[in-house]
């Protein structure tokens, strides 16, 4: 049995949670460079099931949290990224991406509008290093200008994510905060079991759920109190888990279903293209992507159900007669479905919803059909 | 994990059962115990040849493929394709129903560079120390 997977460890970084995750039996693997786990006890499978019917607590410090400050901040970062950021009410967020000259995606980020002169985002851990430098340049040549922005990296902090219908309930035991009034993509500064907070109604698993940026030497207590109060029902999850719940909601895994040479709009984030913003432009490649509004992208990202061994990225896709029309980004077993899915670009016009395709696993090709997205219905907590 | 005695053992976690002229191939409780639950098992067609340290099927998990290497050489004469309705076989009973392969060897004399079960137990044991 020889595993294609997981890479040696090395020097990596360790998160504030490192010891409680080794305590609580994780399995720790490398990843952009840190040490995090992949599982804990419970299986994946047992770990994606549970964050659906009860809930998830995830270590995701890993990613970069990072705030941008000074009166021109909402106009300097309207010009890196494809958001209405101006038109975002305070306390206020939304999905967005970076783009490059040509269009290309550069990361996707949470972006939260604090106050008009404070944005808080939080970028992938991948993406850290060439997503601060892309930032600094623009911000020195914006500055130099004469605009007025500042940045502070936020790595005094550690990132937790509460995932699942459990997660309000349980977080309001630790908070005098009425969370009911806090909706999806909502954020606000708050006191969390004695910690001042940064709290962001969003998550990446498709649930209801909140991530939560807490003062690293407050980030083992708070997450003890979280397993606490769910009197074990909330259950530490790692990346394996997180993974297949991102790929049951649909959403991209940057560097897999999203890269520098695919647009917003070929990834189907068109939605995320403030209105203003298709007008205006005014974004690094946006002749590009406006000119994809226009016309149409030539490929795009899709779901597929199939049949066989589950797709993985870079499985070919091909038409009935054997044509190569597209490839798989990500794939994996659902463990709510109890069947294989599958993300992955094909040739516009062959994009339909029902389409029949081939999906090539070790040079078989196995039946497959493309789907709508998510694969699992979003749970997000919305006004009525 | 289990390791049960009167089986020869790959250092990549395959099991062999040599009875007569036929030697039955699965993976191991360790292994599967590694790799969580399986959701799909791809087997070779009756009647190929396997290699020894070749790889003659995979196993995929939720998140992961491993491919399954044939701990000796020969000829298949069955395949278990019961895997292929029920994968999840390889995890409830990894010596006796999660069997993956029935070969006739054709060098028996490799079965002899192939550990023992206390030799396994510990090279177990000292892989999932060095994780």
């Amino acid at each position: 049995v020889s595993r294609r997977y997981f890479a040696s460890e090395a020097d990596l970084k360790k998160t504030a949670l490192y010891d409680f995750h080794v305590a609580h039996g994780g399995k720790m693997v490398p990843f952009a460079g840190w040490s995090m786990p992949i599982q804990y006890k419970d299986s994946i499978m047992d770990s994606t099931v549970n964050c659906r019917e009860n809930g998830s607590l995830f270590d995701v410090a890993h990613m970069c949290g990072l705030s941008l400050k000074g009166k021109d901040c909402v106009p300097f970062l309207e010009t890196l990224v494809v958001a209405d950021v101006a038109g975002l009410a305070p306390g206020t967020g939304s999905l967005t991406v970076f783009t490059n000259e040509k269009g290309g995606a550069i990361d996707d980020s949470v972006i939260t509008k604090v106050t008009d002169e404070h944005i808080y985002l939080v970028v992938n851990a991948g993406c850290r290093d060439k997503d601060l430098a892309h930032i600094e340049e623009h911000m020195k040549a914006f500055k130099s200008k004469g605009g007025d922005v500042s940045w502070h990296i936020h790595d005094e902090r550690s990132l937790l994510a509460l995932q699942g219908p459990l997660a309000a309930p349980v977080l309001q035991h630790l908070t005098k905060e009425d969370l009911s009034k806090l909706y999806f993509g909502n954020f606000q500064i708050l006191d969390i079991n004695g910690s001042t907070c940064f709290l962001t109604r969003t998550g990446y698993t498709g649930e209801d759920g909140f991530e939560i940026s807490v003062p690293d030497e407050h980030a083992v207590d708070l997450a003890k109190a979280i397993l606490e109060k769910s009197e074990g029902k909330v259950r530490l999850t790692g990346l394996g888990a997180r993974d297949s719940l991102r790929l049951e909601a649909g959403l991209c895994l940057y560097g897999n279903d999203m890269e520098q040479h695919i647009s917003p709009v070929e990834a189907g984030l068109t939605w995320a293209i403030g209105k203003r913003r298709r007008a205006e432009g005014g974004f690094l490649g946006a002749d590009v992507i406006l000119q994809q509004l226009k016309d149409g992208p030539t490929i795009r990202r899709v779901g597929f159900f199939s049949s066989g061994p589950p797709a993985r990225s870079h499985s070919e896709v091909h038409d009935e007669s054997g044509n190569k029309i597209g490839e798989i980004t990500s794939g994996g077993f659902s463990p709510n479905l109890k069947k294989n899915i599958a993300m992955g670009y094909v040739k516009s016009g062959q994009h339909k919803t029902g389409t029949k395709v081939k999906i090539l696993v070790r040079g078989k090709p196995y039946e497959g059909s493309i789907t709508k997205m998510p694969f699992v219905a979003t749970k997000y907590y919305k006004p009525t | 994990s289990t390791v049960l005695e009167g089986l020869k053992y790959a250092n990549s976690h395959e099991w062999v059962k040599h009875e007569g002229s036929v030697a039955t191939i699965g993976i191991t409780a360790h292994a599967q115990d590694h790799l969580g639950e399986v959701v799909f098992v791809e087997l070779p067609e009756d009647n190929t040849s396997v290699s020894k340290e070749k790889s003659f099927g995979a196993v995929e998990s939720v998140k992961a493929t491993s491919e399954i290497l044939s701990p000796i050489s020969g000829e298949i004469i069955e395949v278990n394709k019961k895997l292929t309705e029920s994968p999840g076989l390889i995890n409830s009973s990894p010596y006796e129903d999660g069997w993956m392969i029935k070969v006739k060897p054709s060098s028996p004399a490799e079965l002899e560079s192939l550990m023992g079960p206390k030799e396994y137990t510990k090279f177990c044991e000292e892989e999932d120390a060095a994780h």
